[in-house]
C-alpha cells in the first residue's frame, strides 16, 4: 500500500469515528475512540488509564463484571477466601439510614501503589501510563504486595493453572490482580468488565484516559462529586466512585 | 566429463544446500539428536541455525519489552513460535519428546519454564475449543 493510500486510509477511519461520535444521541457523545496503539510503540507516559464506578447505577446481585473478567483472564470462580479473585462484588449498608449500595472492588491502580514500594524483586511495577501489573518472571511468590494493598486487591496462585490463556499467562506460586485488562486496552479496547457492564444495560463502569482533556472520563470527573477509596493514604487511586 | 560437471556439481550444491535447511537440528545436534516434530512450520522470523542457538535471548529481550514497556507487535513472540510449531496431532509445543519444544529440551537436559504460566497450545485452536466447549454448555 502506498504512503498516499494509507493517508487516505487514516482520513477516512478518523473521519467515520468523528461522525460516529457526532452521531450518538443527546448527551450521550462518545468521547473515547478506541486507538490501538502501534506495534513497536511503548506505552506512553501521557496517558493515565483510570475508571470511574458509578455506584448508584450498579445493581446489587449483578455479577456481569465478576465472569467477565474471570471468562476473559482465565481465572476460576473463587470458592473459597484464599482463592484468585481479580474483582468482587461489595455490597454495603449504611446501619444508620439501611441505605444499600454494590460495587466492583478490583486493583485501584494507584498512582503511588504501596505493592509497587514492598516488593523485593521489582516484580510489581507500574507502567508509564498508570497500570500497576505483576511481572511473573520476577514473581516469586512473597505476598508482602498482598499485606501492602489496603484493598485487599491481589490474589495468590495457590494451585497450578492448568488451562493457560495466551493473552494472559498465569502460574502457580505468583501474585496477580486485576490488570486493567491491558492486553485488550493496548489493542484499544475497553476493560471486559466494562464492556460487560455496558452490555447489561448498567453502564455503571466508565473507562478511560484520565490525563486526556477530550476523554468522557475526564469530563465527568469535573463534573459529578466522587472520591477515591482511603483517599487519607494519599496513594492517588485511578479508580473514582460515584455515590458513595 | 567437463559438461558432466556442469550439470553434476551444481546439483550437488543444491542437494547440500537442502540438506542443511532441512535439517539445520541434525547439522547442530548431531544424527543422534532429536527427532522433532515441528508442527505447521514454514518461514521461520529468523534463519533456523540461528534459532536453535538464540530463541532464548530473543524471547526474554520480547518479554521485558512487552510486560514492562509494553510494545506490543514484536517480531518475536512465544505465542507465535508456538502458533507455528505446536503438533498436529496433541496441538502442543509439550508432551513427549517429538513435540517440539520438549524434544529439543529434553534432549539437552535445559529445564522448560516458559509453559508453568504460558500457553502450550496455538491461540486459534484454544479459540476453536473454547468456543465448542461453550456450545456444551
Amino acid at each position: 500500500m502506498s504512503d498516499m493510500d494509507q493517508q487516505r486510509r487514516q482520513f477516512l477511519t478518523r473521519g467515520s469515528a468523528a461522525m460516529a461520535g457526532l452521531a450518538i444521541a443527546p448527551g450521550l457523545t462518545l468521547f473515547d475512540f478506541a486507538q490501538a496503539r502501534p506495534a513497536g510503540e511503548p506505552a506512553s507516559s501521557a496517558v493515565r488509564w483510570g475508571m470511574l464506578i458509578d455506584t448508584t447505577k450498579c445493581e446489587s446481585g449483578c455479577n456481569d463484571c465478576v465472569t467477565a473478567c474471570s471468562k476473559e483472564n482465565g481465572w476460576p470462580e473463587a470458592k473459597t477466601t484464599t482463592d484468585v479473585q481479580w474483582i468482587r462484588k461489595v455490597e454495603l449498608k449504611d446501619m444508620r439510614t439501611g441505605r444499600q449500595t454494590s460495587l466492583p472492588m478490583t486493583c485501584q491502580h494507584c498512582a503511588e501503589p504501596p505493592c509497587v514500594e514492598v516488593c523485593p524483586t521489582n516484580a510489581s511495577f507500574k507502567r508509564a501510563d498508570g497500570i500497576v501489573l505483576v511481572d511473573k518472571h520476577r514473581c516469586i511468590g512473597c505476598r508482602y504486595c498482598m499485606m501492602a494493598c489496603p484493598y485487599k486487591a491481589r490474589s495468590f496462585v495457590h494451585e497450578p493453572v492448568l488451562d493457560h490463556d495466551s493473552d494472559m499467562p498465569r502460574g502457580q506460586g505468583t501474585v496477580e490482580s486485576c490488570t486493567l485488562c491491558v492486553h485488550r486496552v493496548d489493542k484499544g479496547e475497553q476493560p471486559a468488565c466494562v464492556e460487560a457492564c455496558a452490555k447489561g444495560g448498567h453502564r455503571a463502569l466508565l473507562f478511560g484516559d484520565l490525563n486526556d482533556q477530550n476523554s468522557e472520563i475526564y469530563l465527568r470527573i469535573r463534573s459529578v462529586t466522587s472520591i477515591q477509596l482511603r483517599a487519607d493514604l494519599g496513594l492517588n487511586p485511578g479508580i473514582a466512585f460515584v455515590g458513595i | 566429463m567437463k559438461a558432466l560437471a556442469r550439470i553434476l556439481l551444481p546439483l550437488m550444491l543444491l542437494a547440500t544446500a537442502g540438506w542443511a535447511l532441512a535439517d539445520d537440528l541434525v547439522a547442530v545436534a548431531g544424527p543422534s539428536g532429536p527427532k522433532l516434530d515441528i508442527g505447521k512450520g514454514g518461514h521461520c522470523v529468523e534463519d533456523p541455525r540461528f534459532m536453535i542457538t538464540n530463541h532464548m535471548k530473543l524471547i526474554v529481550h520480547q518479554r521485558d519489552e512487552t510486560m514492562r514497556k509494553g510494545i506490543r507487535g514484536g517480531k518475536y513472540s512465544l505465542a507465535d513460535c508456538v502458533d507455528c510449531h505446536a503438533s498436529k496431532v496433541n496441538h502442543s509445543v509439550l508432551g513427549s519428546n517429538q513435540n517440539f519444544c520438549q524434544g529439543c529440551h529434553a534432549y539437552a537436559a535445559v529445564k522448560i519454564d516458559c509453559f508453568e504460566c504460558h500457553s502450550s497450545k496455538p491461540r486459534e485452536y484454544r479459540k476453536a475449543s473454547h468456543l465448542a466447549a461453550k456450545d456444551v454448555k
